[in-house]
């Protein structure tokens, strides 16, 4: 199940925590992989370790030329691209009455229009040859807010509505557009909570536990395959319970 | 038929999936040929790559017909 042999994936914020998990479990299912992110030297150590069937690609994506010739570059060296991971995303975090317009600019950039790009040029190939798979990592506080997240929290929710339209144009064509929604995942910033702070985040978790990268790219790798061809324009939260939605 | 009239029908008729001798000259790609919006746009794209020209969205509007394509590549293909 969930095999990805014989398919080609574009992960971008493959040098974070969760892109990390979800290029290696890509690979590991089968997949041909293309990493990105701005850190050259991060990608290529990923690349080292995991071996074949790997290409780095170094891109910016605050940098709307970076973001036009990343899909084509990923092609170029995969042959052709069926699945695409739009996994990078920043925050800024400001109370609203702080916010300036180039956090908010800034976050809806990164997150929301090099997404809106990735995915306007992945699907050219995709129409073409009538299979596809669009997965965007957003958050559960595009759902539920949060306070001193305005711009983080619109440019999920942004993500998430996209998809839906995106899936209800191209359903038709074999093409799959959905997002995976991560809750609390075990990264350097929740390693940095005190015991007593992360007490009390935990008793907001039925689960018991902070996520991890691997729960989250399990169900990249699920979204992906061939057995969820029937799922499309959904959102699957990975959050031990947190929100139910 | 010109050459630029027999490659066009050849798209439609793959693209489409009609018969052949619905693809004439007036036949309106959506009213006629069952083509829904993202149909268009797909043509559009498989004309571009076929003729090596670059349609603009206010061009590709006017195509509606299979002559309106015909006659858009005879003045503009480059191959
Ligand atoms: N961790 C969580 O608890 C959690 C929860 C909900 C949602 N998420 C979402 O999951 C995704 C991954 O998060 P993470 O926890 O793995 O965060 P992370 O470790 O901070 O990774 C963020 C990634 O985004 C990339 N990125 C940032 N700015 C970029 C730019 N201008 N151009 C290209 N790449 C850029 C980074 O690449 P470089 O460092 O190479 O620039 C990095 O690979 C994000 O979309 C995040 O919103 C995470």
């Amino acid at each position: 199940m969930f095999e990805l042999s014989g398919k080609t994936a574009l992960v971008t914020g493959a040098t974070g925590g969760l892109g990390q998990a979800i290029a290696r479990t890509l690979h590991a299912q089968g997949a041909s992989i293309a990493i990105s992110g701005t850190r050259a030297e991060v990608l290529q150590r990923l690349a080292e370790e995991l071996g074949e069937r790997v290409h780095c690609l170094p891109c910016d994506l605050s940098k709307p030329e970076e973001v036009q010739a990343l899909v084509p570059a990923a092609e170029a060296a995969l042959g052709s691209l069926d699945i695409l991971v739009n996994n990078a995303g920043v925050t800024r975090d400001r109370l609203f009455l702080r916010m300036k317009d180039d956090d908010w600019q800034s976050v809806l950039d990164i997150n929301l229009t090099a997404g809106f790009r990735l995915a306007r040029a992945a699907l050219k190939g995709m129409m073409k040859r009538r299979v596809g798979r669009i997965i965007s990592i957003t958050s559960v506080i595009g759902t539920t807010g949060n306070a001193g997240q305005g711009n983080y929290a619109a440019s999920k929710a942004g993500l998430a509505a996209m998809s839906k339209s995106l899936a209800a144009e191209v359903g038709s064509r074999g093409i799959t557009v959905n997002c995976v929604a991560p809750g609390f995942i075990v990264s350097p910033m929740t390693d940095a909570l005190n015991d007593a702070q992360k007490e009390r985040v935990l008793t907001s978790i039925p689960a018991g536990r902070f996520g991890a990268g691997g729960d989250v790219a399990a169900c990249v790798a699920f979204l992906a395959s061939d057995e969820a061809s029937y799922v499309t324009g959904q959102t699957l939260h990975v959050n031990g319970g947190m929100a139910m939605i | 038929m010109s050459d630029v009239a027999d490659r066009v029908k050849k798209i439609v008729v793959e693209h489409l999936g009609v018969e052949p001798d619905k693809v004439v000259d007036n036949a309106n790609f959506i009213d006629d040929l069952g083509a829904d919006s993202l149909d268009t746009v797909e043509l559009v794209m498989a004309f571009e790559e076929e003729f090596g020209v670059e349609i603009p969205d206010d061009a590709a509007e006017t195509i509606v017909t299979v002559g309106d394509a015909v006659r858009f590549l005879e003045k503009n293909k480059k191959s």
